[in-house]
């Protein structure tokens, strides 16, 4: 059918635009690199060269992986989003809306109030654990509090609630914190909950990479049905759908996919709202297109705002949550007037 | 062949269907009738096995439905409700393609592709198939959503096992004129394609016009089950809706007329 070659090419522009996109990230920020420069630091790297410049150990164990962990976080967030929107029905959901990104915020900010009190210490290990550790025990609260006995056509439209409700708990608890907590403490939380990129190594890439693969791929094995999920929870499961383990399935890898990326850059608002809307206004609301469409666009976008973030004020940077709304919002505002999308 | 036996649903303490027990069979129309709450939608998703009785069991053709995979069941019976909200705005042929989804993997076939055109000719939505289902008129949206179910069991299966079609009061938000037609189609459908039909309605009647039989439900339990004119008599009626109407048979045809006139409830 055309429409799917259409899709496909929309895909290989999308990949393309990505690339083109990370190329300008790594070149570009706080220091610029040559073509020459980047393929000299590489080649040094690859062939083991223990004379590297610090100009080029910046670039292989700063730049790189940050642009990679980048593409990673947004293609989380775009899945997250999109992932959430088809199983809700609903295009104003966001994906940290089951309590996983307030409840990372929240696990963070106790690790920066307490966490020198607790003389638990793991290394750079000790807040994505913290944080991780709060996005997943929220959800399961969520999930928790959501569960009846009565599983029947209002079980997502309740969990949609309970999610609002435990959100604004842990938001109200993270600015107790940020109120009760010293001025280094204090900025942290602020600044966390702004989103970050600054912490990125291979290690943080590694970690959110095996979540971002280990999400994306199940995710595109239920395309299908949450295509037919478009047509209400009694009709996919008269079309053959298995209602009740899509949706655990969906959410458990929305939490898994959204819980670590949250854990090493902070929360990221936006990106995952507005990733899957682009692309239905774009290309309609086929989940089998949007999963993997998202996965490019969101990495996309995010590497946008963080060049964004560390180019205008450079040597400063930009938390990255200030700049992933500033440059998402015109884009979306314009798309939503220019069609017929909501009708 | 469609056996339901000895069904019972509670929900709570109360009991929504208390004991029924029914045989349908294929290429003929079967519709439920009964007041308010008499448990006409918890019967028919019963029957549809999209719930499970607290009693009883539900068979196809002599198997039980509640063992079968959801997509071998979703490749024999469809569902229509009244209205189906569609979450996001899609084209209409794509919408309809959905009712081929228990039939194909990752990607439609060229038959199921088929399938989709003769559905959308049969019930004249050709024209709208590249529109988008959001811009539609209530009455349209209806057809669509007809389309998309019936290209669900259009063609027979391996080892001719019985299909059916289960309409979950299909007809309220259509006008007379769609009404009509529509109660057309699902008999021509039925009779042509051998297709068993279970549905609910609420119009007394356009049931005695189009019916093969008819079952009246009254506090999840059958009252009353045949032939229209043995199904729609004036103490029937009174005991299910509380209403006193003229029960007229035409001598031309031997089909039942219902009139209703004011002051036809009783107390």
């Amino acid at each position: 059918m055309n429409a799917r070659r259409l899709d496909r090419w929309y895909l290989v522009a999308l990949f393309v635009l990505m690339v083109a996109t990370t190329i300008a990230s790594i070149r570009y920020g706080a220091m610029d690199f040559s073509a020459h420069d980047m393929a000299a630091a590489a080649w040094g790297r690859l062939t083991g060269n223990p004379n590297l410049t610090l100009d080029q150990r910046i670039f292989i164990q700063l730049r790189v992986p940050r642009a990679i962990l980048c593409l990673l976080v947004g293609a989380s967030l775009g899945v997250g989003g999109t992932l959430m929107q088809a199983l809700f029905r609903n295009p104003i959901v966001e994906p940290g809306l089951v309590g996983t990104s307030s409840g990372a915020a929240f696990g963070a900010a106790l690790f920066y109030v307490f966490g020198a009190l607790l003389k638990i210490n793991l290394g750079g290990w000790t807040l994505p654990l913290a944080a991780c550790a709060g996005g997943v025990l929220s959800t399961y609260l969520v999930f928790a509090l959501a569960h009846t006995k009565h599983e029947g056509r209002s079980s997502i439209l309740r969990l949609l609630l309970t999610g609002l409700a435990i959100n604004a708990l842990f938001m109200s608890g993270i600015g107790f914190l940020s109120y009760v907590a010293r001025d280094p403490a204090a900025r942290s939380i602020i600044y966390w909950n702004l989103g970050t990129l600054s912490g990125a190594d291979w290690n943080s890439v590694i970690v959110v990479g095996i979540a971002t693969l280990g999400g994306l791929i199940p995710a595109i094995a239920f395309a299908k049905s949450l295509n037919a999920l478009m047509i209400g929870e009694d009709e996919a499961t008269a079309l053959g759908v298995n209602v009740r383990r899509l949706k655990w399935m969906v959410l458990t890898i929305n939490v898994i996919m959204v819980a670590v990326a949250t854990a090493f850059t902070g929360v990221i608002s936006f990106v995952g709202l507005i990733v899957p809307h682009i692309l239905r206004i774009l290309r309609g609301p086929d989940n089998r297109f949007l999963i993997l469409g998202s996965a490019l666009l969101g990495g996309t976008l995010l590497s946008i705002a963080d060049l964004v973030a560390r180019v205008l004020l450079r040597p400063a940077e930009l938390p990255i949550g200030i700049v992933t709304a500033v440059v998402g919002v015109p884009v979306f505002l314009s798309l939503l007037r220019s069609r017929e999308y909501l009708s | 062949m469609l056996t339901a036996n000895q069904l019972v649903f509670r929900a709570g303490s109360r009991t929504l269907i208390d004991g029924v027990s029914a045989q349908f069979e294929p290429a003929r129309l079967h519709l439920i009738l009964g007041p308010n709450g008499a448990g006409k939608s918890t019967l028919i998703r019963m029957l549809a096995a999209l719930l499970q009785p607290a009693e009883g069991s539900v068979l196809y053709d002599g198997n039980d439905a509640a063992r079968w995979h959801e997509r071998d069941l979703a490749r024999r019976r469809a569902l229509l409700s009244q209205a189906v909200d569609v979450a996001f705005s899609i084209p209409v042929r794509e919408l309809v393609l959905m009712g081929r989804y228990p039939h194909f993997g990752a990607r439609p076939g060229a038959a199921d592709l088929e399938i989709c055109d003769e559905v959308m000719r049969f019930f004249d939505v050709t024209a709208m198939a590249d529109r988008s289902y959001g811009t539609l008129s209530g009455g349209e949206k209806q057809r669509v959503q007809f389309a998309r179910v019936l290209a669900q069991i259009w063609r027979p299966l391996e080892g001719a096992a019985t299909r059916i079609l289960f309409l979950d009061e299909p007809l309220t938000f259509l006008d007379i004129r769609h009404q009509i037609d529509f109660m057309q189609k699902v008999r021509a459908f039925a009779s042509q394609k051998d297709v068993l039909v279970v549905g609910v309605v609420h119009d007394l009647g356009l049931a005695a016009q189009f019916a093969d039989r008819l079952l009246l439900l009254c506090d999840g339990r059958i009252l009353a089950d045949g032939a229209p004119r043995d199904v729609l008599t004036e103490s029937n009626l009174r005991t299910a809706f509380a209403v006193s109407p003229v029960v007229l048979t035409d001598p031309a045809t031997g089909r039942t007329h219902l009139v209703f006139e004011s002051g036809s409830t009783t107390p």
